[in-house]
């Protein structure tokens, strides 16, 4: 995992499988970054995601909890089709907002590059 | 068939996800269906680990037998936890015991659309069964 700062945007590139040991982990390490930082979005780039199941939706639904208590927003960007289809199912999209690349998302929510 | 027999721990997930995985590729399967399989049996297994025996999992098992019919493949995963009261709630879309591990009750919806098969057999205090079938259809 790589995480950096860009303005407001805490900007996450997640790696490899996201299954209920790592989610563990993920959890712990960004919310002390997101707590540390003075950001409201989290943009998570799931570029080199390789694997996920429902543990991985319970996380980022925590994370969406963080961001929108600060008033931000949580942007998937870059999922593979696999992904995709999990976050269709669980009604993610709903809430979560999704680009197709992590440019665009950083764009979009007022990151500077 | 295929017997692999795990202590309950979350990292061994990932190894019951290579074994099915490994199974289900000499059948050769799409992309699509290798995916799902393997996600399914991550599922189950998960379930077993943090549902069936939570606290108390040290030196428990999980047992994952992987068998097929033809193109029928097969999973089963076993564990001899505290089981499932109310199968049918278990099995509704965001139904979850443990909201406050952030779960977010899908995993039987991932399993069942993935899987043509998802047949759970339970016990309070005994244990849980879960069988998950796929068929693969004709070769690609
Ligand atoms: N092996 C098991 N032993 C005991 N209870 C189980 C078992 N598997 C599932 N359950 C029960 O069924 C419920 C629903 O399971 P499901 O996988 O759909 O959701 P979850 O595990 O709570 O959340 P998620 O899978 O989205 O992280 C669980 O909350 C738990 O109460
Ligand atoms: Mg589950």
């Amino acid at each position: 995992m790589d995480i950096q700062i860009k303005g407001k945007v805490l900007v996450v590139a997640l790696m490899g499988e996201i299954d209920h040991h790592a989610a563990e982990r993920l959890r712990v390490q960004i919310d002390s970054a997101f707590e540390k930082s003075s950001c409201r979005h989290i943009i998570f780039n799931m570029g080199e995601v390789t694997f996920m199941d429902s543990s991985g939706i319970g996380m980022f639904i925590g994370r969406y909890k963080k961001a929108e208590s600060m008033g931000g927003k949580l942007v998937l960007s870059n999922m593979s089709e696999a992904v995709m289809k999990l976050f269709n199912m669980s009604g993610l999209a709903k809430i979560i907002t999704h680009e197709n690349s992590l440019e665009e998302a950083i764009k979009k929510h007022g990151g500077s590059m | 068939m295929i017997k692999l027999e795990m202590e309950a721990l979350p990292e061994n997930v990932a190894m019951a996800r290579v074994v099915a995985s490994t199974f289900i590729a000499k059948f050769d399967p799409t992309l699509e269906q290798l995916t799902e399989f393997k996600t399914a049996v991550s599922e189950a297994v998960t379930n077993a680990i943090i549902h069936g025996y939570g606290d108390k999992r040290d030196g428990e098992f999980v047992t994952l037998t992987l068998s097929s019919d033809n193109r029928k493949i097969k999973a089963q995963i076993s564990d001899r936890g505290i089981g499932i009261e109310d199968i049918e709630a278990a099995k509704e879309p965001l139904f979850t015991t443990k909201p406050e591990m952030e779960r977010s009750g899908l995993g039987f919806t991932v399993m069942e659309s993935f899987m043509d098969e998802v047949e759970v057999s339970s016990k309070k205090d005994e244990g849980t069964t879960i069988t998950l079938a796929k068929e693969l259809g004709e070769q690609q």
